[in-house]
């Protein structure tokens, strides 16, 4: 199993364009439905309220980590963190990054959410392949068991 | 990124943590694989070929039981230990969810940029 997750997507606008709306906090909230108090500032937790409808009562909050323009933007944060009453402290976050590459029809975006575990992902993944059949087999046998 | 599905997965995540730790150890993971032929095994077993006491490979045991990945039984003396995928299959889950939120968040980004 991976813990990781990455996705592709081919974007018919400019590299500039496509930073900018990403970056910038009031561009960025539109298409994310976040209300964010400020800019994003490397090294600075990013706060705010979510817009999306339906889930107006949640917070948003974010660690910046890394601006480079045009290049990269990345964050840590706990996006599960809907009870107020709770302490998320001890919950690993996740780390997210925004990268951009220039193509010839516009700018390919590749997005990671990692660390949803402490494994090294290199074993990890490794084991978890090897066990892929054992589970299989394992699900077959509950299967047979409770049939 | 939609909000939507992430807040009606918060209780579950509350569920997911403690799986995601326990996995997070190279020993827990190494009996993980060992189990998961589905076969069950005693605590001498599981100890035989490592470098680790039968003590501590008990701890690590009943880490991986108590969030439901391995289930142990009592035969005579000994406990058998067996791999339980369930928790498993549940973080897999959780995992196409998140999954499937990037897709919606980007491509309101897609609309967006390109309007």
């Amino acid at each position: 199993m991976d813990n990781r997750i990455e996705k592709r997507i081919e974007l018919k606008a400019p590299v500039s364009r496509v930073w900018r709306a990403l970056t910038d906090y009031r561009e960025f909230g539109e298409w994310f439905r976040v209300k964010l108090d400020g800019p994003f500032v490397a090294g600075q937790v990013s706060r705010g309220q979510i817009t999306h409808p339906g889930y107006e009562h949640l917070k948003w909050e974010a660690n910046v980590q890394r601006i480079e323009p045009e290049r990269l933007l990345s964050f840590t944060w706990h996006p599960y963190a809907i009870d107020p009453k709770m302490d998320y402290s001890k919950e690993t976050p996740t780390l997210v990054e925004f990268r951009l590459e220039k193509i010839p029809t516009g700018t390919l975006l590749i997005v990671t959410e990692s660390g949803f575990d402490k494994i090294p992902s290199g074993r990890r993944l490794e084991a978890f392949r090897m066990n892929e059949g054992g589970w299989t087999q394992q699900m077959k046998k509950i299967e047979s068991h409770v049939a | 990124m939609s909000r939507k599905g992430h807040s009606s997965t918060a209780a579950r995540l509350q569920a997911h943590a403690p799986t995601f730790a326990a996995l997070g150890d190279k020993t827990r993971l190494s009996l993980v694989a060992r189990l998961a032929d589905g076969r069950p095994r005693s605590i001498s077993q599981l100890t035989a070929g490592r470098r680790l006491t039968r003590q501590a490979v008990t701890k690590h045991l009943r880490v991986l039981e108590s969030v439901g990945i391995v289930r142990s039984e009592h035969t005579g003396r000994e406990s058998l230990f067996e791999f339980n995928p369930q928790p498993m299959e549940r973080l897999k889950e959780y995992l196409d969810l998140v999954s499937r939120q990037w897709d919606q968040a980007l491509s309101r980004l897609k609309s967006f940029v390109e309007r």
